[in-house]
């Protein structure tokens, strides 16, 4: 096992190093260049040829590449365009409170969409069943920033049972120490700190498991259904086990497999949706930042949030295949 | 009273919008004690449903059971395993009635290792737990011919060559001394040689410990070295019971006739031409409108169109110990092959396969 994960750690390095390439070739081939991206729409041409020779655009591109992953490997992804902060400190500010979203998120669409799909399977053609897969359907179809809206209209501002925007009640007192408030309060004891959080992460997690969540139902339900049918769920029966056992050992183990695949998969598309919930709810997080270096095109921050979301996706494969590895014995290699 | 005995077991499929299939159209037969019991016929004749009906492992949507499936219990009392509820059923599969499945390799959990599937029954059916079950697994694995046993409990079944998952899977199934053991086709998988190893296993386990088998298969070869009893299936339906000699000396059906006949025999000159039955299990009609085996059969009279002939004493038999339906049974005609003891001897050969191909 030790030697699998060294070994697909290993294969990271090439994967990582394929993508500065792209990314840097991205940002050459854009229209006028990245010195009349800075300068904007009025800049003269000697404007540019003067902030290209003060970027090193004028050097060839090798050594451009040679100067730009030197400064990676340090951390020192540039400063924003707009705010003049190196854009790692302004990631570091604003990634736990995405992470925590898209945790919460993550959260929710396992624990509520692994039981429901499993009975769902198990009552085929029932009540259940019928709802969730309606549901579900329902769930992938409505865009999130609607039904962000949606839950914040109805249980945030109608009903008043939770907090409509920010992460923090303004009263609250906390000590931050991680910048993930739910962990911090949990870690210096200040827990209504932790539970105020946490009403603040509910209804933008929810919008956010939305979609998610159905496809965890569904594919739950769909492999399951699959595994009931295998030969070895019968024998399991014809031993006599309890339902408890056939269930879990013989049934859910494998029919966790496909599900672990389209978690680790979902998480991705998850921090991209988190950009629109962010917004909805006035949530502090990475995504606001990002919308706003879109528009003002702050290509030091767009370059480092992709590679920033490229490694999160990679590193997140590799956990999958390792938690793959480790359920079924037949993709280890000896 | 025998150890089992089955009685009008009827399973019919039904599907919404489609016609109801009757897999199996009233089968009647019987185990005693320590006896081994085949039941033979070709793809699709409702064997190994019947089989599936008294382990209650048929799925309880879109499936009819009806007859009776009485088991004598390790109390003395009788219950009746098509009626019985979901956990006392669940109590009963492992330590008195137990099943060996067709294919090894799908019947295993291939995330889960062979010694936790071993142990799993010594646990819920003795209480057996830690080393106690893992060395009694162990103990399992190495009766049933598996070796370095300890080793091999913990590996996985995509680890172990055929012949071993079948004895593991063996080894599942005698965990727990069962007094009535299900074998479905238990050889089809594997290759001759192992095919004669496992069947010699079974002998032997049935020998020690005085369980009773049903063995479901379509080799001939297998019933005759091994089978006390045999009963044909045909269409959903036992067409003949009677013990092994009786049966290979002189089949009266003329299904278990053609059966006979179409073995190929190896002192028959080169080139002879095989002597297979006509037709497919498709060419059939429904037992209601008489016999089903009529559109293949090479005696068939009108008479044979009148609903479906009773299973009756074979004329000059003794009673009961000869059954056939059929309204004119082959009489004192032994077809192509010798009696049973000759086919035993060809236990291990394929070509005593059902030529039903």
């Amino acid at each position: 096992m030790l030697r699998l994960i060294v070994r697909r750690l290993l294969q990271l390095i090439p994967t990582l190093l394929g993508l500065t390439v792209l990314l840097f070739l991205w940002i050459h081939r854009l229209p006028g260049g990245p010195a009349s991206a800075l300068l904007g729409e009025r800049a003269t041409e000697a404007d540019r040829r003067q902030m290209e020779e003060a970027l090193g655009l004028d050097q060839p591109m090798w050594v451009q590449y040679g100067r730009w992953m030197e400064r990676l490997v340090q951390l020192d992804l540039g400063n924003s365009v707009r705010t003049g902060q190196p854009v790692w400190e302004e990631f570091t500010l604003r990634f736990p409170a995405t992470v925590e979203l898209a945790v919460t998120g993550i959260l929710i669409a396992v624990v509520v969409g692994i039981p429901l799909g499993y009975f769902a399977a198990r009552r085929r053609g029932g009540w259940l069943d019928v709802t969730a897969v309606s549901a579900s359907l329902v769930g992938v179809c409505i865009p999130v920033f609607f039904l962000a809206f949606l839950l914040r209209a109805v249980f945030a501002v109608n009903l008043g049972w939770l907090p409509s925007v920010g992460r923090q009640s303004t009263g609250i007192d906390a000590t931050e120490v991680t910048g993930f408030f739910v962990l911090d309060g949990i870690l210096t004891g200040e827990f209504d700190a932790s539970w105020d959080a946490l009403e603040h992460l509910i209804l933008p997690g929810v919008a956010l498991a939305s979609i998610p969540l159905a496809v965890v139902v569904r594919i739950t339900r769909a492999s399951v259904l699959d595994v009931l049918g295998e030969d070895y769920v019968r024998t399991a029966e014809s031993k006599g086990l309890k339902q408890r056992v056939v269930r879990g050992r013989h049934v859910m183990r494998n029919a966790l497999l496909p599900v672990i695949t389209t978690v680790g998969l979902l998480t991705g598309s998850l921090l991209s949706g988190a950009v629109l919930t962010e917004s909805v709810f006035s949530f502090n997080g990475i995504g606001s930042f990002i919308r706003t270096a879109i528009d003002i095109r702050d290509y030091p921050v767009l370059m480092g949030f992709i590679l920033f979301i490229a490694v999160i996706y990679v590193v997140i494969n590799l956990l999958v295949d390792l938690a793959y590895s480790l359920i079924d014995p037949r993709v280890r290699v000896n | 009273m025998s150890l089992l005995s089955v009685d009008e077991l009827t399973v019919t499929f039904t599907g919404r919008g489609t016609r109801d299939v009757n897999a199996v159209s009233g089968v009647s037969f019987s185990v005693d004690e320590g006896q081994v019991v085949g039941l033979v016929g070709e793809s699709g004749c409702g064997k190994s449903v019947t089989s599936l009906a008294l382990m209650g492992l048929l799925p309880k949507r879109g499936v009819r059971v009806g007859g009776r499936a009485l088991f004598r219990t390790k109390g003395g009392g009788s219950t009746d395993l098509l009626t019985l509820g979901r956990s006392a059923l669940r109590d009963l599969r492992g330590p008195q009635l137990a099943m060996i499945f067709q294919d090894p390799l799908s019947s295993l959990n291939p995330v889960v290792p062979i010694g936790v599937q071993v142990t799993e029954i010594l646990a819920r059916h003795r209480g057996m737990r830690g080393k106690a079950a893992r060395d009694q697994a162990a103990h399992l694995l190495e009766r049933v011919g598996i070796p370095d046993p300890t080793r091999r409990l913990r590996e996985y079944p995509h680890q172990l060559s055929g012949g071993m998952r079948q004895r593991a899977l063996i080894a599942m199934a005698v965990a727990c001394a069962p007094r009535l053991l299900i074998a479905d086709e238990p050889t089809t998988a594997l290759d001759v040689t192992i095919q004669a190893q496992i069947l010699e296993l079974l002998k032997e386990l049935v020998d020690d410990q005085g369980t009773a088998l049903l063995m479901i298969t379509h080799d001939l070869g297998v019933v005759a070295g091994l089978c006390d009893d045999v009963n044909v299936l045909y269409a959903g339906k036992v067409v003949e019971a009677a013990g092994r000699r009786p049966l290979f000396a002189a089949p009266a059906h003329p299904y278990a006739h053609g059966l006979l006949g179409s073995i190929p025999r190896l002192d028959s000159p080169r080139g002879e031409p095989l002597n297979p039955i006509r037709g497919s299990i498709n060419d059939t009609i429904a037992w209601g409108d008489g016999c089903a085996f009529a559109p293949r059969c090479d005696f068939y009279t009108l008479a044979c169109l009148e609903g479906a002939p009773a299973l009756a004493d074979l004329p000059g038999a003794e009673p009961a110990a000869h059954l056939v339906r059929c309204v004119n049974p082959v009489l004192n005609e032994a077809p192509g092959a010798g009696d049973a003891d000759d086919a035993g001897a060809d236990t291990e050969s394929d070509t005593t396969k059902e030529a039903s191909a």
